[in-house]
């Protein structure tokens, strides 16, 4: 499985991006996405609402089950992806590029616990077993 | 991300270290198969697509491997009067050799022990289908009461069979294709009516509100039916479809919407029950003494979300509220929008609105009847 080098992730199968102006993006990973199978709904928080690093802030659901997103940094929510409420199976078409949203980090060492591509390969692997 | 509601019985994983396997394994797992616990059995979820699977099956023709389903043989002379105490459905209603009847097999409490199909092929032999995860309690069942009742008959598990179910508007005739010369003996069946044609047994049932066959085969010649079945354009879809087209088509899933708990007159299946002939059958007298408080109703949300089984449902009716429980739910591929199950307190009636508990939110939703979807159609 392809895991883009240029992402940084968490052991919960979240993704993030960061941007040049200093933003973060947040999605699930698309071993998160092959789990769960066909999306069909996706919450996502509101803008402006300020989360804490690990903190339940989305609902990705499946036909299958419903899958809590947590925030993989502690930030501001900037931006949410305006496409994922009539269209959830952009998820599933392409997991790095549906992106749930965007956060201004509030605290920068939040960054540093976040794992690389191998990092991430890892966690898969271990979970494999 | 954590996988939190999970709903149906597709992601439990079960402890026993072999899970048994049907006839098609191999070719499940040839055709890529995502390959899930359910109830011990190893068994395909989907092929790549759930949602794929589910609308192929309501405009065109798909197959599910329900092999892990068993056939039991009832055998002998007295073969009917045994089942007219066993079954909660009036095997009397089975004039015609190859008609099928849908029944609960009760306690004497009026719990649901499982819900099968019995098929009437001679006066001394008639076929009985039954879940896979009661297969065992309901084998061990029938020879207790058969020990009582009518020691002569014979009861036999069939796992020497498979069983293939071709189900959506064309499957008929591609099954046609397969098998040459069973069109002709099959075309006429009417809905829930069998045949034998050579080494297959057909019957015009299923479990997806789609015209159908349910083709029981020896396990021998599974794979290669099968894959003819492929190659005449026929989609291998999983467990995952089957039960969205179940639930679209508001039919019970055992352990779900009844069991051993439940009362069928409160789980929407008192159609099945023959309260009215003299006949005595298990479970009788306590349905006749239980008051029903309850029922099944179909629930439509309104808001945006999916409702899932176990969550609460809260009911206003007459200035009183009410709780009950959603028993299926799930996202209706063919409505695009979630429906479900809910087993509620009697009063609550088509047309009201109720709400439904969702994680930390109250969802509105409307009780409706079901079925939801039929023959490719929305009945909502």
């Amino acid at each position: 499985m392809d895991i883009p080098t240029n992402l940084k992730y968490t052991k919960s199968h979240e993704w993030v991006r960061l941007e040049d102006d200093g933003s973060a993006t947040i999605g699930i990973t698309q071993h998160a996405q092959e789990l769960l199978g066909d999306m069909v709904f996706v919450e996502i928080p509101q803008v402006g609402r300020k989360l804490k690093q690990r903190e339940e802030c989305a609902v990705v659901e499946s036909v299958k089950a419903a899958a809590d997103v947590y925030a993989p940094i502690s930030g501001e929510v900037t931006a949410i992806n305006p496409e994922l409420q009539s269209a959830p199976e952009k998820i599933n078409q392409d997991a790095y590029a549906a992106w749930l949203f965007k956060l201004k980090p509030t605290n920068t060492a939040d960054l540093d616990g976040l794992l690389d591509a191998a990092g991430y390969q890892k966690v898969l692997e271990s979970e494999a077993h | 991300m954590k996988s939190c509601d999970v709903t149906s019985p597709f992601l439990i994983l079960g402890y026993s270290s072999v899970l048994k396997t049907t006839p098609l394994n191999q070719t499940h797992r040839a055709m890529n198969a995502k390959m899930v616990d359910f109830g011990g059995w190893d068994m395909p979820l989907h092929y790549g697509s759930q949602l794929d699977e589910h609308h192929k099956v309501r405009t065109d023709a798909g197959m599910f491997d329900v092999s892990h389903m068993l056939a039991v043989d009832i055998k002998g002379e007295g073969a009917r009067a045994f089942l007219r105490q066993l079954f909660a459905n009036n095997v009397d209603k089975l004039t015609q050799p190859g008609k099928a009847l849908y029944s609960c097999m009760l306690n004497p409490q009026g719990g649901v022990i499982d819900d099968l199909i019995i098929y009437f092929l001679t006066e001394s032999w008639f076929r009985v289908v039954v879940n896979a995860g009661t297969a065992d309690k309901d084998m061990g069942w029938m020879q207790a009461r058969r020990d009582e009742l009518a020691p002569g008959l014979e009861i036999t598990p069939r796992r020497d069979l498979a069983m293939i179910a071709a189900q959506g508007p064309n499957a008929r005739a591609k099954v046609w294709q397969v098998i040459p010369g069973s069109q002709a003996v099959t075309e006429n069946l009417k809905l829930f009516q069998a045949t034998t044609f050579g080494q297959y047994f057909i019957a015009r049932t299923g479990y997806t509100g789609e015209d159908g066959f349910e083709i029981i085969l020896p396990a021998s010649g599974a794979a290669d039916f099968w894959n003819a079945l492929h190659a005449a354009g026929v989609a291998p879809a999983g467990l995952g479809a089957r039960d969205t087209l179940r639930l679209e088509a508001g039919m019970n899933l055992y352990g779900q919407d009844m069991d051993e708990t439940t009362n069928p007159l409160e789980s929407g299946l008192a159609w099945t029950v023959d309260l009215k002939s003299e006949r005595d059958f298990i479970g009788k007298q306590a349905l006749l003494e239980t008051p029903v408080t309850q029922q099944l109703i179909g629930l439509l949300l309104l808001d945006r979300g999916v409702l899932r089984s176990h969550q609460k449902v809260i009911a206003r009716h007459d200035d009183k509220e009410a709780e009950g429980e959603i028993t299926s739910g799930g996202f209706s591929p063919t409505l695009n929008q979630s429906i479900a199950l809910a087993r509620l307190p009697s009063p609550v009636s088509a047309g009201d609105e109720v709400q439904v508990v969702v994680r930390d939110k109250m969802l509105r939703a409307k009780v409706v009847k079901y079925p939801f979807v039929r023959n490719g159609k929305s009945l909502i």
